[in-house]
């Protein structure tokens, strides 16, 4: 295991992109860190900087007026950085992709590490993707 | 020359209808304006609603907003079926009632606990997100998802609630009745929620008029508007429940609304069971063939105020026009009213009070903007400039007694 697999075994700090979703997703993953779901117990914590972070969450379509702060935001964060998309809108566009102003599902703009599908995706699935891509990489 | 901070707040929140870009511009501690910026949630819904067919429609309209995803199916099926010119069978009238009430409890529980965090009660937001849980297991058992529920379709719903289901929802609404009353009683004794909250970012009346705000934020105001009740629909005119409303205007009044709705809500509920247990299970949907070419609109009172669609048909399988307006849009510009004039701290708290909550947390980056010198603060800084305020409160509180 080296340096880099040793740092993202455990307690994976995460910034959260919403996109143009509907705040399904939005609303879950905060779920997550409320009594019931308790992310935090694996250390996980919602941090309000992309320069803290070791996970991107995004969620729902980008549609053009997102695309380049999400590439900014690619930019700035400190690699490696493990993306995880979320949702229908997050994996492929979802509903929305043949919207007007769709600027192509997650993974056209950056490279994506995992993938939970649901509209909206259950909080435990949502745990579940995450504590796997820890114990993963 | 005085130096004016901006403030940004957004563009990304997790728990806006729309992620919106909103700049306060300040004077030391005092918002002297702010402007705002939207379109960064544009999907083209309305565009995208006229290539899909009615039933794929709700489908669409569902995800306009993930908190009052029935609200939209409400109105647009309220529009459709004005066009068809077809009335509901009284079964799916009770069981449309029963999902939008459910709707209501879990979205303002949602904004209770928002709007403690942002007041540095970080125990009433884990406590109001945990009593929401069990109304999304509801949801899950009745319609099989905990959000996006694809119940409506025109003419009925998609799923029954049967006999078997109804003990468990009645169950619950007992169960979030003393929860409600131990929130309630944790947030309307508290004095420093008080005097956090009262007279703080007061809409008057003839604010209200002049901006058209709808649903809770209108209401308390003292401007006595539902659409529940002014232009009924579903199984509303059929049940007893009263309107509430508030006359003061300010944060405490909003709360206060939503909190108080929230028994309504269960009250409604119940008597729609009552009434889902004395008729004959299955009849939920009409067989609708065709919808003519019409004009149609539907109106609905979603958790944030009324809901509007227009919807024109020109016969075919897809609406040829689809017009939506969503509560926030409207409640958003009474900004302009509530926060000039607050503190920084209690401008935090005005803005989440609509319900387009504040949660920025983890949106924002604090940087100068070296041209003009103006100092950017980010959204812990604001947060913590509201919790300290607080604590500062609760210490000269404790000083009193």
């Amino acid at each position: 295991m080296g340096f880099k697999d040793y740092c993202f075994r455990k307690s994976l700090w995460v910034f959260h992109f919403g996109g143009a979703s509907c705040n399904n997703c939005d609303i879950e993953i905060l779920d997550c860190l409320t009594p019931r779901h308790d992310l935090e117990r694996f250390g996980i914590l919602l941090v309000g900087s992309i320069r803290h972070a070791d996970v991107l969450l995004v969620n729902g379509s980008i549609n053009r007026r997102d695309r380049d702060r999400l590439l900014e935001l690619y930019r700035q964060a400190p690699k490696p950085i493990l993306v995880v998309a979320i949702g229908a809108c997050g994996c492929t566009g979802g509903i929305f992709a043949e919207g007007n102003t769709f600027a192509g599902p997650v993974d056209k703009i950056i490279p994506v590490d995992a993938y939970i599908p649901g509209c909206p995706p259950k909080p435990e699935a949502i745990i579940a993707g995450i504590v796997k891509l820890a114990g993963k990489k | 020359m005085s130096r004016k901070t901006l403030i940004p707040i957004g563009p990304y929140h997790p728990l806006q209808e729309e992620p919106e870009l909103f700049k306060l511009y300040c004077d030391g501690e005092i918002v002297r304006d702010i402007k705002w910026e939207t379109g960064y949630n544009h999907r083209g819904i309305e565009k995208l609603s006229e290539s899909k067919s009615y039933d794929q429609v709700f489908f669409l309209v569902e995800r306009i907003c993930g908190i009052c995803s029935t609200s939209h199916p409400f109105a647009f099926a309220n529009a459709v079926e004005e066009i068809v010119g077809v009335e509901i069978t009284d079964r799916t009238k009770y069981i449309r009632s029963v999902i939008g009430e459910l709707e209501r409890i879990h979205s303002h529980l949602l904004w209770v606990g928002l709007a403690g965090h942002f007041l540095g009660y970080n125990t009433v937001f884990m406590w109001a997100w945990k009593y929401r849980e069990p109304i999304l297991d509801l949801f899950e058992m009745i319609t099989g998802n905990r959000n996006s529920y694809a119940m409506f379709k025109v003419g009925g719903v998609r799923r029954d609630i049967e006999k078997s289901k109804i003990p468990a929802i009645r169950r619950e609404m007992g169960v979030i009745r003393k929860k409600l009353d131990l929130l309630t009683g944790a947030v309307m004794d508290d004095p420093v929620i008080h005097a956090r909250t009262k007279g703080v970012g007061i809409l008057t009346r003839q604010d209200i008029i002049d901006y058209a705000a709808v649903g809770p934020t209108a209401r308390a105001s003292g401007v006595d508007i539902d659409v529940r009740r002014d232009d009924p629909y579903a199984a509303y005119p059929l049940v007893n429940w009263k309107v509430i409303t508030a006359g003061a205007g300010d944060v405490f009044a909003k709360a206060e609304v939503r909190l108080l709705e929230m028994y309504e809500s269960a009250s409604i509920i119940e008597q729609c069971l009552d009434a889902l247990e004395k008729l004959e299970e299955g009849n939920i949907a009409l067989k609708i063939n065709e919808i003519p070419a019409g004009i149609g609109t539907g109106r609905a009172e979603a958790p944030r105020g009324e809901v509007f669609h227009f919807v024109v048909s020109d016969g075919s399988n897809s609406p040829a026009r689809h017009k939506i307006r969503a509560p926030s849009y409207t409640n958003i510009a009474t900004f302009k009213k509530s926060c000039i004039g607050q503190t920084i701290a209690d401008a935090t708290i005005s803005l989440a009070a609509v319900d387009p909550c504040y949660c920025c947390t983890e949106r924002m980056a604090a940087a100068y903007d070296s041209s003009s010198g103006e100092k950017i603060l980010n959204a812990n800084e604001l947060i913590e400039i509201s919790m300290k305020r607080t604590k500062e409160l609760r210490k000269s509180e404790a000083g009193h007694e």
